[in-house]
This record gives structure tokens, C-alpha cells and sequence, in this order.
């Protein structure tokens, strides 16, 4: 048996915020939790598992990382080259379809949670 | 109309209409290696995307449990780095049981060294997989099929497998009639041609009509050899290994290590019994086994592979796709049924199964793969130069050599070399690295050097010398 991607043990970061980031990543095994520091306290914005995707905003602007990743128990990540990926979205633009599908999902996500953190306050 | 008549009318233009499918239309799939199973997994994902409810009938003989030649779709077995990256975009990802090694390097072999080139992000993005459940009389403890694999995801969204061996493919009153070995037969709104080249099912259409040109073929070989894992750890460890040598009629040549076998791969013109004989006993052939010696090999397949696209590849209500229709030269063959595939499937869901429409919507797929094919018959040819001159393997051994040694130079023959092998690049890409000043320039200077009379001294005149050699 054999996996593909890069091992990374518990807590390994797979990038940090601020990087420059130039592709984004696949979950192969394990989970990955994608946090944001302020002010020496760190925030967990989500948990994500096996066939997610995250730093994909990489593929679609020049920015840099806008939070941090890393590794959650042994984890196995794919990276995917922007070039690679900008290439197969010009001969099949539906290679992007899962990429919007899950980008819209979580505006829907951070919206409603916007909603309810208004509501709190 | 028989289709070959059809695939004939169409190769001059005449006539042909659009049709689009509707709720409740139906298709035939024919051949379900990873051109079929994909082709049907796309389909029916696009059609449920736009609320469209088809039927899709997949026919496969073969069962991809079995072991051998039975459940065998008799190829070299790898999965590009570009296409591991689309399937994981696409949401499909290969499991343990189907990646039998992730490939970590390639090494070149040739008569004046060897070199390992290592990827470029240190990680596993190559697949080293069965097609079908492992070599004859392998243990089945934790392979998985790679062709069975596909065929599952097809069946988890709907397609229906049939089981049968499909003998001809006619049209009847606007529709398509399959028919099989035991008589079975059914009309369908839409055939689809994914059978590969080694079925009769294509042969025999090209023998029926003077209008229709299968693909263009030529043989290669194929076996397995039983070394064991721990064998394979410390003799090939997670590398490709490949031949750069000096033997007629030989194009390529590769051992990939997988679970407890090493595959063999050799692909060339006209391969026969000599050509084998001479590779086999090359010293850079010997010395990748255990003890310098080639064991006996356990499974072998000589198939043929798709080396010019067929014309035409689609009529109205038929399309081949996959090795059928067109494929990559020598390379990535499952990258390009991925490609066929799903412009087959984007032009049959979001614009009709006329021939028009797959003029317009998958014919470019088609044709962008084999302008590519002619570049890339361009870059074998100086591979094949490389080939034939000392001169030249030793100025490309030391510059490959030298970026590797040097990790933050740049490797620009170190990634001409791995998107070559890996068929992780198009060809055009690869050629036009080739003429930038730089490659140039740097090439031109490891000529002098590699070949000036201090490095032939150091040289010698064997294979692995320390200069050159990256230690693996």
C-alpha cells in the first residue's frame, strides 16, 4: 500500500500566514485545522478531513496567505501547482466547478455565522 | 446505415445534425478502462448538475478482480503527476490499495553514468498502479485494480455495468443498436467507442469501411518481475528507473517498482526477441537487479498502444474516446482518456451528440493532443540523437548531474528531463524549455566540459563515474 502527497506529523504547519502561496492543497489522509493569530491568541476557523481542499485562494490572486495550516494527527497532503491548475481550467473550465461549489459554500458558511455574531452583539 | 458508413459520410462532410439528450435518453458505453468509467462518471455528474436524468449502460467482459491477463488492461501502469493533481481536484482521489508505489524520482541510466533526478516539491505526486488486480499468481492481499477502481466511482453515480462483449455498433432509425458476442442487443441515443486498440471491436470497423482509419499502432512489451518489497526498498527504492541507451529501434524504456513487482516497459519499433535480448544484457539493465542479474519474469504482455489518432473519431450519436480515438505519444495514455473523456462528456450533456456538435466541442481536445503528438515526435528525435552520441549523453549526465547537486540553481534540463518521463508536461511546453538561451547556453558548456579530455580522463570509460553520478 502506498499514498501520495507529503506526510506531516501532529501540529506540522503547511504554511503560515503571510506567506506567498503559489498552489493549494488536498487532503489525502488525516485532518488539517486552519487558524488565524491575533494578538497572541489563535482562532480556528475550520477543520477540514480527507478529499477537502484548503489555500486555494492562492490559485486566484497574487495575495498573500490569509491564515495559517497545519496538521492534525499524521496527515497526508497533494499539492497543486497553480500552473498546473490555471492550464487544465483553460482547456475544461469545469475543472473549477468543485472549487466553486466549495467556495460558495463557505461565503454561505462565514455569512451566516456573520449574521449570528451581529445578532450577539 | 451501418456506423462505419456513417464514420465514412462524415469524413466528407455532409449533412450531419444536432440532437441533444432529454430525460430518460440512453447511452452505451463500450469499454470501461478509465476512458469509459470516466467518461460515464463525468456524464452522469454534468447531468445531474443540470437536472438531466439519463441512463448509461457501461459493457465490460472483463472482471478487474481477477488477476493475469483476464482482468488485465496490459500497460506500464502510471498516473502523471498532472493528472494525480486533476483527479484531486476533480474530488477523486486514488486509495492505498489502488497506488501500489508513489513515485518519488526518476533515475536516468546510460552508458556513461547514471543520475537520479528527484521531484521537484519532494513529494509523491506519481502513481505506480495495476490496471488490473496484480500479475498472474500475485497475492491479492492489498492490490486494488486501478481500471476497477474508476468502474466503482461510475457505478456509485449511476452507470449500469453490463457485463457482455459488445461485437458490433449500427445505427438504426436515428438510433444506435449494440449488439453483443451472446446475442444480447439494444438501442441507445448514444454510442460511446472506448474500447482502446487492442479490441477487435475497432479492428473490425476499419475492416468494414474504406472511410474509416482506426488509430495507428505499434507493439510494445510488457512484464513483471517478482522481486519482493524489501527487494524492491533497497534496490529501486520509490524510483522510476529509465534507459537512455544506444539500442536500435528503442524509444523508451522503464522499470517501475511497485508492491512486490517491478514492471518492465519497453517501447520501440518493432520490439522482437533481438531487441529484448540486447536490453536485457546491457550492463545498465543488469545492474539496477539484485546481484547484477535479470530474474525470469512472471507475467508478460506484448499490446499495442496508440501512436496516431483514428479518422474521424465521432459521428452523430458516436464518439470514440480514449486510446480509440486519439491518445498522448508514448506518454500519459490515461492522462489523455481523462482529456477525451470529459470534452466528450461536456459536449454531449451542454450541447447535443451530433456530429456538428462534437466538431465543435470535442474535436479541438482531440486535435490539441495530436498537434502536440507531432512537437513531441520532434523532442523523441532528439532524444534519439541523445541516443546514438556519447558526446552528447555525457554533456547531458553532467548538467543533470550539477543541478541536482546544486538545490538552489536553476534545473532547467533536471525538469525538461522529469516532465519527459513523468508525461507530466505537454510536449510543446518541453520543446519550447528547450530553446530558451539559458538551456542553451548551459547545455552547450556541459558538451565541452563533460567531453573535455580532464573530465575524460576522470570519465573513464564505465558507467557511474563519481563526477557524474549522483549517489541514490
Amino acid at each position: 500500500m502506498a499514498r501520495l502527497g507529503k506526510q506531516y506529523s501532529d501540529g506540522d504547519v503547511i504554511f503560515r500566514e503571510g506567506d506567498t502561496g503559489t498552489c493549494m492543497f488536498v487532503i489525502q489522509k488525516g485532518e488539517v485545522e486552519v487558524f488565524v493569530e491575533s494578538d497572541g491568541h489563535e482562532l480556528i476557523l475550520r477543520k477540514i478531513g480527507a478529499n477537502d481542499f484548503f489555500g486555494e485562494m492562492a490559485l486566484f490572486e497574487h495575495e498573500t496567505r490569509t491564515a495559517s495550516a497545519r496538521a492534525v494527527g499524521p496527515t497526508h497532503v497533494l499539492t497543486i501547482d497553480k500552473k498546473n491548475f490555471l492550464a487544465g481550467v483553460h482547456e475544461d473550465p469545469s475543472l473549477a466547478f468543485r472549487i466553486v461549489k466549495t467556495m460558495s459554500h463557505r461565503i454561505r458558511n462565514l455569512t451566516d455565522r456573520l449574521a449570528k455574531y451581529e445578532e450577539d452583539i | 446505415m451501418t456506423m462505419v458508413e456513417d464514420l465514412g459520410r462524415l469524413s466528407k462532410r455532409s449533412g450531419p445534425q444536432s440532437s441533444s439528450l432529454q430525460d430518460g435518453s440512453r447511452i452505451a458505453v463500450v469499454g470501461a478502462g478509465p476512458a469509459g468509467s470516466l467518461f460515464s462518471y463525468f456524464l452522469l455528474n454534468m447531468a445531474e448538475a443540470v437536472s438531466l436524468d439519463i441512463g448509461v449502460d457501461l459493457f465490460e467482459p472483463r472482471h478487474f478482480c481477477h488477476r493475469g491477463p483476464a482482468g488485465c488492461n496490459h500497460c506500464g501502469g502510471i498516473v502523471s503527476e498532472s493528472l494525480v493533481q486533476r483527479l484531486a481536484t476533480e474530488g477523486i482521489m486514488l486509495p492505498d490499495g489502488v497506488v501500489q508505489r508513489g513515485i518519488e524520482s526518476y533515475t536516468l541510466h546510460m552508458d556513461v553514468g547514471d543520475v537520479e533526478i528527484e521531484t521537484p516539491l519532494a513529494e509523491k505526486r506519481i502513481a505506480a498502479i495495476y490496471r488490473g488486480n496484480g500479475p498472474r499468481n500475485s497475492e491479492p492481499l492489498d492490490t486494488h485494480s486501478f481500471d476497477g477502481y474508476l468502474l466503482e466511482l461510475a457505478q456509485e453515480k449511476g452507470a449500469n455495468l453490463v457485463p457482455r462483449l459488445v461485437t458490433g455498433v449500427r445505427r438504426e432509425d436515428n438510433r444506435m443498436r449494440v449488439t453483443c458476442a451472446d446475442q444480447y442487443c439494444n438501442d441507445y441515443d448514444l454510442a460511446v467507442i472506448a474500447t482502446g486498440v487492442n479490441s477487435r471491436l475497432v479492428e473490425s470497423l476499419e475492416d468494414e469501411s474504406r472511410e474509416f482509419r482506426r488509430p495507428g499502432r505499434t507493439k510494445t512489451f510488457i512484464c513483471e518481475f517478482l522481486l519482493g518489497r524489501d527487494v524492491i526498498r533497497d534496490t529501486f527504492g520509490p524510483s522510476m528507473h529509465v534507459f537512455f541507451l544506444d539500442i536500435p529501434r528503442l524509444k523508451f524504456a522503464a522499470l517501475i517498482p511497485k508492491g512486490d513487482y517491478v514492471t518492465l516497459c519497453l517501447l520501440g519499433k518493432d520490439i522482437d526477441d533481438e531487441l529484448m535480448q540486447q536490453f536485457f544484457s546491457s550492463p545498465e539493465v543488469m545492474n539496477c537487479f539484485p546481484k547484477g542479474t535479470v530474474p525470469s519474469h512472471v507475467c508478460h504482455c506484448y499490446p499495442r498502444i496508440n501512436i496516431d489518432a483514428a479518422n474521424p473519431a465521432y459521428s452523430d450519436r458516436l464518439v470514440m474516446i480514449g486510446d480509440s480515438g486519439t491518445t498522448r505519444l508514448f506518454k500519459d495514455g490515461i492522462g489523455a482518456s481523462y482529456r477525451t473523456a470529459k470534452a466528450a462528456a461536456r459536449t454531449v450533456v451542454f450541447h447535443g451528440t451530433g456530429a456538428e456538435d462534437f466538431e465543435k466541442y470535442y474535436a479541438p481536445t482531440c486535435r490539441a493532443i495530436s498537434k502536440d503528438n507531432q512537437v513531441g515526435k520532434v523532442v523523441f528525435g532528439f532524444g534519439s540523437l541523445i541516443q546514438k552520441s556519447r558526446f552528447a549523453r555525457r554533456g547531458v549526465l553532467r548538467m543533470t548531474a550539477n543541478e541536482q547537486k546544486n538545490a538552489n540553481g536553476s534545473r532547467r534540463m533536471s525538469e525538461v528531463l522529469w516532465d519527459l518521463f513523468s508525461g507530466s508536461a505537454s510536449y510543446t511546453d518541453v520543446f519550447l524549455r528547450t530553446l530558451h538561451p539559458a538551456y542553451i547556453g548551459s547545455l552547450l558548456w556541459n558538451l565541452v566540459a563533460g567531453n573535455s579530455p580532464s573530465a575524460s580522463s576522470r570519465n573513464g570509460h564505465g558507467r557511474g563515474q563519481e563526477c557524474d553520478r549522483v549517489e541514490h
